[in-house]
């Protein structure tokens, strides 16, 4: 993959990069998308990080519960009614106990569909080749460009080298 | 001075790479007591199930004790750590993986059991409810099959909470290792960038999980407490026994995460990392279940010894008085009598005192199921099905396997994974002078200054006049 980035120590000094990238990125025929941060850990209260903080994971996670839910009252009731024990009189579909069923059957679905989500939303698996550094495991933020146009690398290494960075990186 | 990221990394990434002698040596240990258990499993196929000292009336004993047991455990883990996630305790950063791997493990060593107690465990997969051309359907009104299910429920849920948050330390160990190891990690880590998007999708999905973990923790030992309180056995059939085990769980699932963490901490040499404080926390906690399972049991035999009833009382007298009162006042002694005073004095509550507290409760809630489960069976209803038990070489190798088990899975976890989350811990770090600034802000006044609509004043009690 052909990048352009530098390792920051201080968040803000991120900020200020990405800030940077993004306001000249138009003028530099490079798209915002194009515009990558990779941590070592979360960095909550940063904008380039909480503008993608919004997620739909906890409304799914819910309709994950429902469709469980649904399948375990499926499974429970027309099992006993395909497959009616003798029961002496009694309720055939016993509304107590297959609640239990569909009790767990509903927070197993909102746990599978948590996971799915969150599988889907994050794209992972990806196993294909995609910026980073071993420094971020050392607590350093990479703020870069992916597949910077040639002309735009000197304007793009002086943004970075302006917000902070001591060292710029090119990979090709 | 706080660490820096690099010796964070450093630190905890290093039992992946080296381990001493005494790790081995563990390992060596551990693995012997599961191969005596695979013997003994063995034997137990071929002869039939004859080879334990099950007879009638006593078809439930050490089995069912471990089976108990070992889904108590279980909750240690992943219930602590969702309720420390949720309160956003800060101390929990360094505890929740070693939590969460002692549900995870205990969970499964929890479900071997029921399969080893079946006649024909190779017919185990009898257990789950899909169609059959033979028209058998399991029966949703059996509190056995409710296990099933919320077994199921529990470990998947427990298992994804492990998981998530090790993907990012997986993606870490990827990038600083070589070779095989690598590779490895590369595929735990499902390819793991750390870009802004994948954290956050990461936080909330981990902010569900634990909102959902709980009460399917609460209902995994309400249920299994159902496995005895739907039968109308004495002493079984009680309203008590939801939260008398759900409480019980916690309370032996704590014990045996402070072992777990002592252990840790010893031998992968962790020790800024856990701390006494981390003892002195869950020390706290283990004091208060203490007094709650004390609570509890009180309530149990008060409730029994009140309403008289024939068939109880000769349960409750051979546990007090009789045949079983040794163990009941042994139990008694390393759940409460123990445990009180090293926990309740803060002089004691040290991590030798804790793990001293922690040891005998594990023993004495393992002697508590077994309490619950045997005496009701040899003193039912009528004196002609009474019964007595004593366990064979089979099920006694049986146990100490399920306790070897525990710790060859927790030894070879702790090889593979870093026991202490990194990231959160790094998160946790950086944060804490943000945290400080805003617990100062929940001082009186401080809200009404943020306003803007007065001038804060300093909170000093004692301020001269």
């Amino acid at each position: 993959m052909k990048a352009i980035y530098a390792l920051y120590s201080d968040p803000d000094a991120a900020q200020r990069a990405v800030n940077a990238l993004k306001t000249a990125a138009g003028s530099l025929g490079v798209g915002e998308r194009q515009v990558v941060v990779v941590t070592g850990e979360p960095f909550d209260g940063y904008d380039f990080s909480d503008e993608h903080s919004q997620t739909h994971i906890f409304l799914l996670a819910s309709i994950g519960g429902i469709v469980g839910a649904i399948l375990g009252y499926w499974l429970t009731r027309f099992t006993q009614l395909s497959y009616p024990l003798n029961t002496g009189g009694m309720p055939i579909v016993t509304s107590w106990t297959n609640g239990i069923i569909i009790y767990e059957m509903t927070m197993l679905g909102a746990i599978l569909w948590t996971l799915i989500t969150l599988l889907f939303t994050a794209r992972l698996p990806h196993f294909g080749k995609s910026l980073s550094d071993p420094a971020i495991w050392h607590g350093k933020i990479l703020v870069g460009v992916t597949d910077p146009p040639d002309p735009a690398r000197p304007e793009l290494e002086k943004q970075l080298r302006h917000a902070g960075a001591s060292e710029v990186k090119s990979t090709s | 001075m706080e660490k820096t990221a690099k010796q964070i990394r450093g630190d905890l990434l290093r039992p992946l790479f080296r381990s001493g002698a005494g790790y081995w040596l563990a390992v060596g240990l551990t693995g012997s007591m599961v191969l005596a258990g695979v013997f003994a499993f063995s034997y137990q196929v071929y002869h039939g199930l004859g080879v334990w000292g099950l007879n009638w009336p006593v078809f439930w004993a050490f089995d069912i004790t471990n089976f108990v047991f070992w889904i108590g455990i279980s909750h240690a883990g992943t219930l602590i750590s969702a309720i420390l996630r949720l309160a956003n305790a800060g101390w929990r950063r360094p505890v929740t993986r070693c939590a969460e791997a002692i549900t995870v493990f205990a969970l499964f060593i929890g479900a071997i059991i029921p399969i080893c107690h079946l006649g024909r465990p190779w017919l185990f997969y009898w257990l789950v409810p899909y169609p059959s051309e033979r028209h058998i359907w399991p029966n949703f009104r059996s509190p056995l099959l409710w296990d099933f299910f919320a077994i199921l429920t529990y470990l998947t849920g427990s298992t994804i909470f492990l998981f998530l948050p090790i993907i990012p330390d997986a993606a870490a160990a990827r990038d600083l290792a070589h070779g095989w190891r690598q590779r490895l990690y590369g595929l735990l880590s499902l390819g793991w960038q750390g870009n802004p998007r994948q954290w956050h999708r990461l936080e909330s999905a981990m902010h569900i999980m634990a909102i959902a973990i709980i009460p399917v923790a609460v209902s995994v030992h309400t249920i299994v407490s159902w496995d005895f309180a739907m039968t109308p056995v004495p002493m079984w059939h009680s309203t008590i026994f939801g939260p008398y085990f759900v409480c019980g769980a916690i309370f032996s699932g704590v014990a045996a995460l402070i072992l777990a963490m002592a252990f840790l901490r010893k031998f992968l040499h962790l020790e800024e990392y856990l701390e006494p404080i981390h003892f002195d926390h869950l020390g706290k906690l283990l004091l208060t279940m203490s007094l709650l399972w004390f609570y509890f049991t009180f309530a149990e035999r008060l409730t029994t010894w009140y309403g008289n009833d024939v068939a109880e009382m000769n349960v409750f007298w051979s546990s007090v008085r009789q045949n079983f009162a040794p163990l009941f006042w042994t139990m008694i002694t390393c759940n409460l009598i123990i445990p009180f005073p090293l926990l309740a004095i803060k002089r004691f509550r040290t991590i030798t005192g804790t793990v001293i507290a922690s040891s005998t409760i594990v023993a004495g809630m393992w002697i508590e199921r077994f309490l619950i489960i045997v005496p009701p069976l040899e003193h039912k209803f009528l004196p002609y099905s009474w019964g007595t038990y004593r366990p064979t070489w089979v099920e006694i190798t049986l146990m100490v396997a399920g306790f070897g088990m525990m710790g060859l899975l927790y030894l070879l976890f702790s090889k593979l994974v870093p026991m202490i989350s990194m990231w959160e811990l790094e998160a946790g770090i950086r944060k804490a002078p943000v945290v400080r600034r805003r617990a100062a802000t929940f001082q009186p006044g401080a809200a009404t200054a943020r306003a803007g609509l007065t001038e804060p004043e300093p909170f000093v009690t004692d301020a001269p006049r």
